[in-house]
């Protein structure tokens, strides 16, 4: 992890609100695994003083470009998606601890649900050789992104929209769940919105599978120093405040406790 | 460049330079040697410490805002004998300043804290007192000039590390407050903590931070906390470290000429880890284009002598 300064190779829409943002950052690409993200400073407006925490969607090591794929939700990640080619952006990373994949692990399911469907590529393209399976979910067809690269790495693909415009219509997580009612997976590796995430827990939970899911939270400087992306990890009895961006962002999902968020 | 003498004194003690990280905003400066070497700062005030440990209050803790950051940690800090059992040690190896923020609800607690570290391996104490994000103690208690001057008082016969007392800016007149500490017998005042602010978002009709308030900083508190650093240096004759959105080296020095003696730097830390290096080489520019040898030659250096105009 360190600060580096890293030229944008290309940055364009995907899809509606979302934006694909490729940059040249060779010890980065050289260190970072999935669930690890880049710390980005917005360049050309001091007054957005705090980086955007973005997860790192995907890797070419040999070229030393790294993806990101971000929503564009405010100020921040609006100017992100003026940005041209050949601008250096100022990031730290990688940052966190990301997903990790137990020994003996053969068959993956990998979840995510809108934003959160973006570091799952990286997953899917890290591990490709074990048996993968994605569930995606969008609010709606126009929002969908990356199917492609998600069919080349995935056994099969799984998606759904809100609004039924693309694949079944629902949530991801009811997808998921007559999955597993009928074939069980070693591991689930899931990242998306925090009512997502809640009822994935509920899931994962019944059917007795082990589940990392990667968190957000409002974050200050991403390296562990001003303690205010806390989020909170335990159980009922006994819980702390942690932080998404040192001891997370990726937890075991049994130990995260989402009550008060929504 | 080679030939700057960048140190200052304050209390008796060298700092190297007059950078000093701010407490809340660094850690306990452990962890940061990936991105700065510790050694080259002035000083470092570690997270607030409080007698047990404290949790901090519940996220979202921080709302980004105009040149400015809104916070609500509310002093979430592993307690004060976690700090003195494994943290204190393992700072010291470093050749910088340490300073140990305390906290307490009451008197009481501030000196059972002072006493604890009388014999650790520190160079000061901070007495917070403006603390903006908890119920008790902090900020209510550096509101009030006879409880700073009473609380400062106690905790200086709890021990003989210098004192610095750390003021909150939401008064009417900081003056009072710091001439209060000076009188308990402060041997260095810091200010400013963070405004009292709030951020609402319109969409979902609901305040950005769970604790509803926080402290603000950054950039957009800089004039407001010159302007207090200047009225307070008028009055006291104890050293200021002066602190309040310090981005640049040229930041330092306004706040200098203002009648501080050193900086803390606090947001920047959040911007970017590697900030300090930065404002310091900043600083050093600055004094090598104006010909300036010795930044003592910077403090109280301001000239209002006929007006504005060169």
């Amino acid at each position: 992890m360190s600060r580096y300064n890293a030229k944008i190779i290309e940055n364009y829409q995907l899809a509606e609100d979302f934006y694909k943002m490729t940059i040249d950052a060779k010890k980065i690409a050289q260190w970072a695994y999935p669930g690890q993200f880049i710390h980005i400073k917005i360049p050309g407006d001091n007054s957005l003083l705090l980086r955007r925490p973005i997860s790192i969607n995907g890797i070419d090591v040999k070229t030393g470009q790294l993806d990101i794929v971000y929503q564009v939700v405010g100020k921040g990640t609006k100017a992100l998606s003026k940005l041209k080619k050949g601008i250096g952006l100022d990031i730290l990373g990688p940052l966190g601890k990301g997903f990790h994949i137990p020994e003996g692990t053969k068959k993956l399911y990998i979840l995510g649900g809108g934003c959160g469907v973006a570091p799952m590529r990286f997953v899917g393209q890290r591990w490709r050789h074990l048996d993968i399976y994605s569930f995606l979910g969008f609010r709606s067809q126009s929002t969908v992104f990356q199917l492609n690269d998600f069919e080349c790495f995935s056994r099969k693909v799984f998606l759904s929209t809100d609004d039924g415009t693309m694949g079944y219509k629902g949530s991801i997580v009811s997808l998921l769940n007559e999955r597993l009612s009928i074939e069980k997976t070693d591991l689930l590796l899931a990242c998306g919105p925090i009512p997502m995430i809640k009822a994935l827990q509920k899931v994962v939970s019944e059917h007795d599978i082990p589940c990392q899911i990667s968190l957000e939270e409002r974050m200050g400087c991403g390296v562990g120093g001003c303690v205010v992306c806390s989020c909170v990890i335990g159980n009922r009895k006994q819980w702390d405040y942690k932080k998404v961006c040192t001891d997370g962002p990726v937890f075991w999902s049994q130990e995260v406790i989402l009550d008060g968020e929504s | 460049m080679e030939n700057l003498n960048l140190g200052v004194n304050m209390a008796g003690l060298s700092f190297k330079n007059p950078i000093i990280a701010a407490s809340g905003t660094f850690g306990f400066g452990l962890g940061y040697e990936d991105y700065l070497d510790l050694n080259i700062l002035g000083g470092i005030s570690v997270k607030g410490l409080t007698l047990e440990a404290r949790k901090g209050n519940p996220p979202p803790r921080i709302a980004e805002t105009p040149s400015g950051i809104l916070n609500s940690v509310g002093l979430e800090n592993p307690g004060i004998e976690y700090f003195l059992d494994r943290t204190a040690l393992p700072l010291r190896q470093f050749d910088t300043v340490i300073i140990a923020n305390i906290n307490g609800n009451t008197s009481d607690e501030y000196c059972h804290m002072a006493e604890k570290l009388q014999d650790a391996p520190i160079d000061m104490v901070e007495l917070n007192l403006s603390c903006p994000n908890v119920k008790e103690g902090g900020i209510a208690f550096g509101t009030d000039p006879k409880t700073v001057y009473s609380i400062t008082k106690a905790v200086k016969r709890h021990t003989s590390q210098p004192l610095i007392v750390k003021l909150t800016p939401n008064v009417t007149d900081i003056s009072q407050i710091a001439l209060a500490a000076q009188q308990g017998g402060a041997d260095v005042i810091s200010l400013v903590n963070t405004f009292l602010g709030m951020a609402i978002d319109a969409r979902t009709r609901r305040p950005i931070l769970n604790n509803i308030t926080g402290g603000l900083s950054g950039p957009a508190i800089k004039p407001l906390a010159l302007r207090m650093v200047w009225q307070v240096s008028q009055l006291v004759e104890i050293p200021i470290i002066g602190m309040g959105g310090i981005m640049t080296g040229e930041d330092v020095v306004e706040f200098l000429l203002a009648g501080a003696t050193a900086v803390s730097v606090g947001t920047a830390n959040l911007v970017s880890p590697t900030a300090m290096i930065d404002i310091l080489d900043g600083l050093k520019n600055y004094m090598t284009a104006n010909k300036i040898t010795n930044v003592n030659e910077l403090i109280g250096g301001l000239i209002t002598e006929g007006g504005n105009k060169l």
